[in-house]
């Protein structure tokens, strides 16, 4: 029982970060129609950003102290919003018009230019580094479980970020304008909706929640390299998928649940060397079984 | 008498396997890169039937070359031993086409359930069984886990590469332009429109992907026993990108755009080699850059040119 619930609390910890970076994918599916696949890379940044900049803020204030983790981490999203930001403007906004397909692959090629830029040695360099400590590293002990502090700051931060999105996505103006556009951009654009800003803030937003995750990812593994978001970047467009695309909360359920079967399926002995394939043969079997995931609405194509 | 293209057919394989009794002559390292050639032919044109003629965007094509690759490689290991050195053609024969069958079977196990998804979906699932077949080989201890194959005969000569790229181009070439293949374009065209001319689009989708597989897994037998080395890491996203790039930069749907493409990207690396640190940052802005400039191919032009 006590090593269920300690899986548990490893999966979801795991599971939040996947949602965080899960709700970019999905904002942006609602608003463009299509897969930013460089969201993994900006996740990466963010963590890089992250440790860059801590040495910085440790200068004001004492190294490991909340205040000072909580200053990196908002430092880093809004770097990232800017990154995000002009990687829209960059490299899909000229490409609006066109096939889907084309935006696809020019998102591919965005996210390759970002890994191997960042794995040159002038830049990053392809070897893993160390994340500084950003809060005071503890472990508590209940009888066996063990919970520690960078879990349950990864826990608090993503309760405090899905708030906060819910908050500007249902009650701003900025947010209405978002869903107005999702739901349909050539009559919110006839409302004077400003359609260009308002994609833009919506790749700020989903990659600042990105840099935020990165940080959060950072802290628990303490190890970062240029190549971090491949892998965690696609898990967490499966659980995007998984939960529904387009669909806010079915990202967040989708990121913990995808955390969680992870953290179960790599505890049984056998499966555990299969623990990459899971999250895409959950994807799969979604999109055989229920192409609309967890929580999203089924829509009837019309021809 | 043989038509004029089985005539060119058998003139390529002809020539292949002439200059291939020369090939001691040659440079090694130059030989390598005009092996890798056929190879990337092989693979960028079977890609072609799915992703250009079929219109079916597929992310998995590493994915039936590891197939491919590994079944020949170790139906070599598993032979050699046993039987008398005159037989190694056979065995290298009957195991590319068996690599070919079974990869051919995986792309049919894969195809029947995701073609019925479309656009960024099929393309996010293909990619996915590819990443599931590495994940496979990288477990399996048979096939070297982690580690690789290693200790394959080296077999691929330039008459096998070339021959194989030959008989491929001429077999989907052929397929295309027959009444048959008239289908798969239908489908690329307009899938609704297709199957009220009573075309089955699935049916069509499936055999693309099983003849793309079919000769990814030829090229990954090839490749197999050029290297002499297999290690799962090779067939990982990265490679089927290379492939659906030489795909693209040909102009989807052009077989010869597409062997041009297939032959640039080759060489390229090559070329870059001098600066090798920029090489991979070069490629990935290539891509961006001819989305932006040039979506429907480098060497795409006339009426398809203007459609995209």
């Amino acid at each position: 029982m006590t090593e269920f619930l300690q899986q548990l609390i490893n999966g979801l910890a795991l599971g939040a970060i996947y949602a965080l970076i899960a709700l970019g994918y999905t904002m942006v599916y609602g608003v463009l129609r299509f897969i930013n696949f460089a969201h993994g890379d900006v996740f990466m940044l963010g963590a890089f950003a992250g440790s860059f900049l801590s040495p910085m803020v440790n200068r004001f204030l004492p190294p490991q102290s909340y205040a000072g983790g909580a200053i990196v981490m908002l430092l880093a999203m809004a770097i990232c919003a800017g990154i995000g930001i002009l990687i829209e403007i960059l490299a899909y906004r000229p490409l609006r018009k066109r096939p889907k397909l084309t935006v696809l692959i020019t998102a591919i090629g965005v996210s390759l230019f970002i890994e191997y830029t960042c794995q040159h040695d002038k830049v990053f360099g392809a070897a893993p580094r160390k994340f500084p400590d950003l809060i005071p590293v503890t472990t508590w002990h209940f009888g066996q479980l063990v919970i520690s502090s960078t879990q349950v700051i990864v826990f608090v931060t993503t309760i405090f970020l899905l708030i906060a999105l819910r908050f500007i996505v249902q009650k701003t103006r900025v947010g209405t304008a978002m869903r107005a556009v999702s739901f349909n951009e050539q009559a919110a654009a006839l409302m004077g909706v400003n359609i260009n800003s308002i994609i833009s803030f919506t790749f700020g937003l989903g990659s600042a929640l990105a840099a935020a995750g990165g940080i959060l990812f950072a802290m628990n593994y303490s190890s970062i390299d240029p190549l971090m978001g491949v892998q965690t970047g696609l898990k967490a467009f499966v659980a995007a998928v998984f939960g529904g695309i387009g669909n806010l909360p079915g990202a967040a359920l989708g990121g913990l649940l995808l955390g969680v079967i992870e953290t179960f399926a790599g505890g049984i002995p056998g499966l555990s060397n299969y623990r990459d394939g899971i999250a895409f043969a959950i994807l799969i079997a979604v999109l055989i079984f229920r192409p609309a995931g967890l929580l999203g609405k089924v829509q009837t194509e019309k021809v | 008498m043989l038509s004029g293209a089985k005539r060119l057919l058998l003139l390529a394989i002809v020539m292949a396997a002439v200059v291939s009794l020369f090939s001691a002559h040659f440079n090694r390292y130059y030989l390598g890169i005009a092996i890798d050639v056929g190879i990337n032919i092989i693979l960028a044109v079977s890609l072609n039937l799915i992703n250009g003629h079929t219109g079916q965007f597929s992310l998995g094509h590493a994915g039936f070359m590891a197939v491919g690759g590994y079944t020949a490689a170790k139906f070599s290991l598993v032979l050699q031993p046993a039987l008398p050195p005159w037989a190694q053609p056979l065995i290298f024969f009957v195991g590319l086409a068996f690599g070919g069958l079974i990869a051919a079977a995986t792309g049919l196990a894969v195809g029947v359930p995701t073609l019925r998804l479309r656009g960024d979906y099929l393309a996010i699932v293909t990619l996915g069984f590819g990443e599931i077949i590495r994940v496979i080989f990288q477990t399996t201890e048979a096939f070297g886990a982690a580690t690789g194959l290693t200790g394959i005969p080296n077999w691929t000569s330039f008459g096998w590469a070339w021959g194989g790229a030959a008989v491929s181009v001429f077999v989907i070439t052929c397929l295309v332009n027959s009444t048959y293949g008239r289908g798969f374009i239908a489908v690329h065209d307009d899938e609704v429109a297709a199957s009220a001319s009573g075309i089955n689009p699935v049916r069509y989708k499936v055999t693309a992907f099983v003849i793309g597989a079919f000769f990814a897994g030829i090229a990954g037998g090839l490749y197999a026993h050029h290297k002499s080395f297999l290690a799962p890491t090779g067939f990982d996203f990265m490679k089927s990108i290379d492939i659906v790039v030489m795909v693209i930069l040909g102009g989807m749907g052009r077989t010869a755009g597409v062997i041009i493409a297939a032959i640039l990207l080759t060489l390229l690396p090559e070329f870059l080699r001098g600066f090798a640190d920029y090489r991979m940052i070069i490629y990935s802005l290539l891509i961006i850059g001819l989305m932006l400039a040039r979506p429907q191919g480098l060497f795409n032009f006339g009426k398809a040119a203007q459609k995209a």
